[in-house]
């Protein structure tokens, strides 16, 4: 009988390291790579149909190792499997044009999910499964293990110790996978530091798990995508955002939060300090949250509203001032961010008693989806923090009496007490271009015939989501009991479109009676006292001015 | 020949009402911009509510109707004209105008 092999990984990465080495020859010092070498370094460490993550945030990007990746010789490499969580940049699809690569696992395409689209339907991309970020680094070290991680990171010292700066995200993960299991780890560095006379500010991911760094000929991309012009919110949004305080945030005593980007968010971030306070809700609502460093939030911040903030990627622009809120952001002893989009996901989704989000069509179950036809986009991190955590088990009283409003006279398994997360969708009945966001069918059922999916792209499903807002009320779904009051529920919400137009009137009228649906005028909010001056900052001028000067927004958004 | 620039689309809602507003000074609310409206209300002869709108969204024509049949029910004007130039403003935003233009009517 022959004796099994057990270290087969153990040699192959061995095999691997030395035809680097050989390959490379005097342009490799110790860890260092030379720059122009990189090509050479990839061809001999990758094998064809090898599992690959090339780094791709919501923010950071590797992008000279994309670049240097579709520089290799296809007949050499090709038909990599890729595992990764954005395709953000153009290279990551081109790699599928140029044959390098065949097989696709990820989670979020974002400005890349038309062509994506059109690439999976001309059969040059064969995609695994569409995940959220957690489910794909929880495959990580299941069964998509990389073999070999393309990283990046601000700096690495002599040794090869790696300092990621704020934007630290997916890479604690995605190298712990690889290192741990025979990979091999490439990182791409802005800087180097000699480890002697000039240091790393910290140190992010330890030398021991690094194997190759290359020094970039340009710093790494990294996308302001959080940060929100306070001048575009709307009285209308401001309306909504007044009643998400009122009705929502103060009637459950909302602490631990998680919020969705955009505008409609942002308004309740800026109403804090100014309509909240107005209402004595300072001490009572929002001290804690998993959320990256929105700009609109430091108002909040600056009265006194927040006592913590964990972050999933940092934003570009608000360094200084994060480094002066050691009290609220978590950061290093050097004084930048970190942070890290696994443990804020495993935050958002376990630790926090509410999300709320927009979304682009809810249907009368009160699914939603930002799926439209001819993209294929994945969802992030959202159906992670807009779902109710199962395996929850420590109590709060906002999670206890949601829980008890969902459960209070069912029977059996279903009137078991336990708690639940508040998820609530905010949205205006109409979209830009009158589109409507109330539907009686999601596109995403036609997307997933189209594209041959075995489930629709649903981003939040129904029996999830607690809370539908919109500019005409709150639906509190919690409270209903059957399928068709929850229908009337959400059609008594949604204003003018032709799903709020086909409501039973006196049900809705009942459904109100009962508390289940509650208009402006019910929660003591009048519409016409929604003004753009509650802001406590109506542009990107006043939150400079609020940080004291500390946050410096990208070009882009200095637009005074 | 019309002064209508081509493209808008006018729509005219009449309902009786039962709240007579006299005479007043003519009520200007909003701005005609992107996404938003003017409301201008004047007074009219008899007990009608009278909607004249001008908008550059073509086909909602059903939806104004709700809208200004739920702006009707809320205040129950009579005698009064309500000018409506809009550029693509939704019906939130159209409901939330004609409401502050009654707020500064002043009767």
């Amino acid at each position: 009988m022959q004796a099994t092999v057990w270290n087969t990984k153990v040699v192959n990465r061995a095999q691997r390291l030395a035809r680097a080495a050989e390959a490379l020859g005097k342009n490799l010092t110790s860890k260092r790579v030379a720059t122009d070498a990189v090509v050479t370094l990839l061809e001999s460490v990758l094998a064809p149909k090898d599992r690959v993550c090339l780094e791709g945030n919501n923010q950071k990007q590797a992008d000279f190792l994309a670049q240097s990746l579709m520089k290799v010789d296809p007949q050499r490499i090709n038909g990599l499997h890729m595992v990764q969580s954005v395709l953000a940049l153009p290279e990551h699809l081109d790699l599928f044009e140029a044959g390098i690569a065949s097989r696709l696992d990820f989670s979020f395409s974002g400005p890349q999910g038309v062509r994506l689209a059109k690439l999976v339907s001309a059969g040059q991309i064969e995609i695994g499964a569409i995940h959220t970020y957690l489910e794909l680094f929880a495959r990580y070290f299941v069964d998509l293990t990389p073999k070999v991680a393309l990283i990046a990171a601000h700096a690495a010292d002599a040794a090869g110790n790696l300092y990621t700066g704020p934007n630290t995200e997916d890479t604690p993960a995605i190298v712990e996978a690889t290192a741990f299991s025979g990979g091999i780890v490439i990182a791409q560095v802005n800087e180097w530091v000699d480890g002697t006379t000039t240091k790393l500010p910290r140190v992010d991911i330890p030398a021991d798990w690094v194997d190759f760094v290359v020094l970039a000929p340009r710093p790494n991309f990294i996308e302001p995508l959080f940060t929100r012009d306070p001048a575009q919110i709307s009285e209308i949004q401001v309306l909504m955002a007044m009643m998400a305080i009122k009705g929502i945030y103060s009637e459950y005593g909302v602490q631990r939060l998680n919020h969705g980007i955009g505008f409609d968010t942002a308004a309740i971030e800026l109403l804090l300090p100014t309509y909240a306070e107005s209402l004595g809700l300072k001490g009572k609502i929002c001290s804690h949250w998993a959320l990256n460093p929105h700009p609109a939030l430091i108002p909040a911040i600056e009265a006194g509203w927040v006592q913590s903030v964990h972050s999933f990627g940092s934003e570009l622009g608000m360094e200084e001032y994060i480094r002066a809120r050691p009290d609220v952001f978590f950061t290093g002893a050097d004084g930048s961010l970190r942070s890290n989009r696994a443990f804020c996901q495993a935050a958002g989704h376990y630790a926090c008693d509410l999300f709320i989000g927009s979304t682009l069509q809810i249907d009368l179950d009160g699914n939603s989806s930002t799926a439209t036809l001819g993209r294929i986009s994945g969802f992030g991190g959202a159906p992670n923090m807009g779902a109710d955590a199962r395996g929850r088990r420590h109590v709060s009283p906002t999670w206890l009496k949601a829980g008890q409003q969902a459960r209070a006279g069912r029977p059996g398994a279903a009137g078991t007490p336990r708690g639940q997360k508040l998820v609530v969708q905010m949205v205006e009945t109409f979209r830009e271009h009158m589109q409507p966001a109330f539907v009686e069918r999601l596109d995403a059922w036609t997307l997933q015939e189209q594209a041959g999916m075995e489930l629709p792209p649903i981003m939040i499903y129904g029996d999830d989501v607690t809370h539908i807002l919109t500019e005409e009320g709150i639906a509190n779904l919690l409270l209903c009991r059957t399928d068709a009051e929850r229908e009337q529920a959400i059609r008594g919400v949604a204003g003018y479109t032709p799903v709020g137009l086909g409501r039973d009137r006196k049900m809705v009228e009942n459904l109100r009676d009962r508390g289940i649906i509650q208009r402006p005028e019910d929660l003591g909010i009048n519409p016409r006292e929604a003004n753009r001056n509650l802001l406590a900052a109506r542009n990107m001028r006043d939150l400079v001015r609020a940080s004291g000067g500390l946050y410096s927004p990208p070009k882009r958004f200095r637009n005074w | 020949m019309t002064d209508i620039p081509v493209g808008l689309e006018t729509l005219r809602f009449v309902f009786a009402g039962h709240r007579p507003t006299g005479v007043f000074a003519p009520v200007l609310v909003g701005v005609v911009g992107s996404g938003n409206l003017e409301v201008l209300l004047e007074p009219r002869e008899g007990s009608g509510c009278e909607l004249h709108i001008e908008t550059s969204a073509r086909g909602f024509g059903s939806i104004w109707e709700a809208v200004a049949r739920d702006f009707h029910e809320r205040h129950q004007l009579a005698g009064i004209r309500v000018s409506v130039n809009d550029m693509g403003a939704t019906p939130a935003v159209v409901s939330l105008r004609l409401d502050q233009a009654v707020t500064e009517l002043v009767l």
